[in-house]
């Protein structure tokens, strides 16, 4: 029995914001869908989670940012997330988009990478024929109402052919917790073309006290024959707001999604990833590492449904439980009738610091062909006491004993980012929500 | 006496060299279980630096339970006697401050752990005892591992692997004197080191251990087989049965083990069972 009000949009206050960013009629219209679907529609209802008890309508009002000149202008710790080399550069504060940078070089290979507000208008027809395609408009309450209220948000389109060798970066942060915070991301990597995406999800607040604040976010990737992404994700926002974030990619013949997920968020998340693997040959890996700290809760999900034929999935997941916090872990592979020589791999691994923490580990295997393979292994443990007791006996504290074997326990995935300055960066942020 | 047990555990070396002290490990009527139940029932034993002490004797005399009382693991519980390691009170110490006064324990079955590098461990232990801001550069650290890696007949790449994992016994043993080597200890126990070791392994292991015999050094070596002791000579062996040293002598003693087993010392004592009963 959720008494929550339904929902905080309807469609003349979505129509009329629209209206008001000049945005085109078949946008306007997609958002008035959507805030008439959020009314009848259903939140997720994420496996031992009692998400309903969320602030989920703490959705804040629509505020214009002014645009950036440079990245002089950004706050210190926003700043310093900013990658040496990239070819590109999209950053969305609060509610808008307020910088847009892409190499002359990737513009003139067709190469575009903007925000998606100002790509719905211009690629009106890119956008038009994949927007709310991987994810549908109506699945649920989440994904109508951010069909409705979605804003900035992110827009790359990788030409046929086209191999981007730097990786493609986004910031998104929110520096006012009145102010809504709902970036979708949209991705089309075209027919053998190759490119790299990395994304910060962040706040910067300062000391001030903050409302609750739920984001919500929706990644679509299109990977058409033939090409390669990779997506390289962190989330670490302060913990009054609340993650909802669901991404899912599309993968065509002989296509291949790689993501890396860091959810090192403070507050309560919804993370839920899958990798569609509709064409023949295609294949999909998916890492994602997590802290939960203090009382947070987290539904954290990786999937991969194979429909085409000699498909393979590949999921890791790490996990690190302190205090009093709760992450229900859920791997699944799927894989439908006709899907002949698919394999389908996953693992996932909690390590709990505290007897209060809870993580549970869920593979979750559903087969409905004969001809593929498909393998699991979950695992809930504690630091082992025979393992500090040994690091110990060479003259090593009892804190660096503990702080190497848990460092260890996310190292297989950690070490295995493909982009230092993600895997750097993703280290920092490690080491402070495991000290902190 | 307070003064100098401080001085012995922040600056061991410093201590020994300043009062010209040799290594003395001292163990005064050490008792102690496990679960409950007494497995070491009152142990007496003295090493100086520069001797190399066997315990010797069957499975389940409490050979393996003496190492790690010693070492401090937190299974056993101590309930009685003193250990003392240049005056200073070891079974008041952590663990750790137990290896950073300079005792090493060679351990029968080393633990695996994941993510952590060979090379990463050691800097680690090593810099433990050398505190911060006086850390080993990595030129010098690298240098020294590689150089002791090389005496073992251990390759260049197990520096780079996690710690343990997927090693073979012997591979584990070589990387266990591996770290005496690189921590340097005043008192060194080997538990078990010959368990699993091919001869050639066995001979690389002994003159690993021969290598860092010296005059401030002593060492308690634990085995069931006098094999190992053909590669190092003991000054002083001891055979333990029912928890307690029941018989001390020189090297003659692994010879006459070895020819006629263990069974005239249970008649000398008049016992049939030499373990301390473990269930």
């Amino acid at each position: 029995m959720s008494t929550q009000l339904s929902t905080p949009v309807n469609r003349q206050s979505v129509e009329a914001l629209s209206h008001s960013k000049g945005e085109p009629a078949w946008l306007e219209e997609l958002r008035a869908k959507g805030a008439e679907l959020a009314e009848t529609l259903e939140w997720p209802k994420p496996e031992k989670i009692k998400m309903d008890r969320w602030n989920l309508t703490a959705l804040g009002s629509h505020k214009q940012q002014d645009a950036l000149t440079s990245t002089d202008e950004l706050p210190e710790a926003i700043r310093e997330l900013l990658a040496h080399t990239s070819a590109g550069l999209v950053i969305q504060r609060n509610s808008s988009p307020v910088l847009k940078q892409l190499s002359p070089e990737l513009q003139a290979k067709g190469v575009i990478f903007t925000d998606l507000e100002t790509a719905s208008r211009e690629h009106a027809d890119l956008v038009q024929k994949h927007l709310f395609q991987a994810v549908a408009q109506d699945e649920n309450k989440l994904t109508a109402l951010h069909s409705a209220l979605w804003n900035g948000g992110i827009f790359l389109y990788v030409p046929k052919n086209v191999e981007v060798e730097l990786p493609l970066q986004a910031l998104l942060y929110s520096d006012d917790s009145t102010a809504t915070f709902a970036p979708h991301v949209l991705l089309i990597a075209d027919n053998h073309s190759r490119v790299t995406y990395v994304d910060n999800v962040t706040t910067a607040y300062g000391s001030a006290e903050q409302q609750p604040l739920a984001k919500q976010m929706i990644v679509e990737v299109f990977v058409k024959p033939g090409a390669q992404v990779r997506y390289a994700t962190v989330h670490h926002m302060a913990d009054n707001i609340i993650d909802l974030t669901i991404r899912r990619a599309v993968i065509e013949n002989d296509g291949r999604m790689e993501w890396i997920i860091g959810d090192l968020h403070d507050g309560n998340i919804l993370s839920d990833t899958h990798s569609i693997l509709r064409g023949k040959g295609s294949t999909s890996d998916a890492k994602a590492i997590s802290v939960g700290k203090n009382s947070q809760q987290m539904s954290l999900t990786t999937g991969a449904v194979h429909i085409g034929r000699s498909t393979e999935s590949n999921m890791v997941t790490r996990a690190v439980m302190k205090d009093k916090a709760t992450a229900i872990i859920n791997g699944i592979t799927k894989i439908e009738k006709g899907a002949t020589k698919a394999n389908g791999v996953q693992t996932e691994k909690v390590l709990m610091l505290s007897p209060k923490a809870r993580g549970d580990a869920n593979p979750i295997l559903l087969i409905d062909e004969d001809d593929v393979k498909a393998g699991h292994a979950a695992s809930v443990g504690q630091v082992n006491v025979e393992q500090v007791y040994y690091l110990m006996s060479r003259g090593i504290t009892k804190q660096n004993a503990e702080r190497l074997i848990i460092h260890g326990f996310l190292a297989p995935v950690v070490s295995e980012i493909p982009i230092e300055a993600v895997r750097e960066q993703l280290q920092r942020l490690l080491e402070r929500k495991l000290e902190g | 006496m307070i003064i100098k047990e401080d001085l012995a555990l922040r600056h061991p070396n410093s201590w020994r060299e300043q009062f010209n002290m040799a290594t003395h490990f001292k163990i005064d009527g050490l008792k102690a279980s496990i679960e409950g139940k007494e497995i070491l029932k009152g142990i007496n034993l003295e090493i100086k630096g520069g001797e190399v002490h066997a315990i010797m004797g069957p499975n389940g005399t409490g050979k393996s339970t003496l190492a790690s009382a010693l070492m401090g693991h937190p299974k056993y519980e101590v309930t009685e006697g003193e250990v003392q390691l240049d005056g200073a009170d070891v079974l008041d110490m952590a663990v750790d401050e137990r290896s950073r006064a300079g005792l090493f324990l060679a351990m029968q079955y080393p633990s695996e752990i994941t993510g952590v590098t060979n090379s990463d461990f050691l800097r680690s232990a090593i810099n433990a005892r050398r505190g911060e801001g006086n850390e080993i550069s990595l030129i010098k650290f690298i240098r020294q591992m590689e150089s002791k890696m090389k005496e073992l007949d251990m390759n260049k790449e197990f520096a780079h692997r996690y710690l343990n994992e997927g090693f073979s016994g012997g591979e584990k043993k070589r990387n266990e004197i591996l770290q005496m080597m690189m921590i340097d200890p005043k008192l060194v126990i080997l538990d078990e080191i010959d368990s699993g070791l091919d001869i050639d392994a066995l001979k690389i292991v002994a003159n690993g251990v021969n290598s860092m015999r010296s005059e401030d050094r002593g060492f308690l070596i634990i085995t069931h087989y006098q094999r190992l002791l053909n590669y190092i000579t003991p000054d002083h062996v001891h055979v333990m049965m029912q928890g307690r040293i029941v018989k001390s002598g020189g090297p003659e003693l692994v010879e006459r083990l070895e020819s006629e087993g263990y069974d005239w010392i249970k008649e000398e004592l008049g016992i049939e069972d030499e373990t301390v009963g473990q269930v």
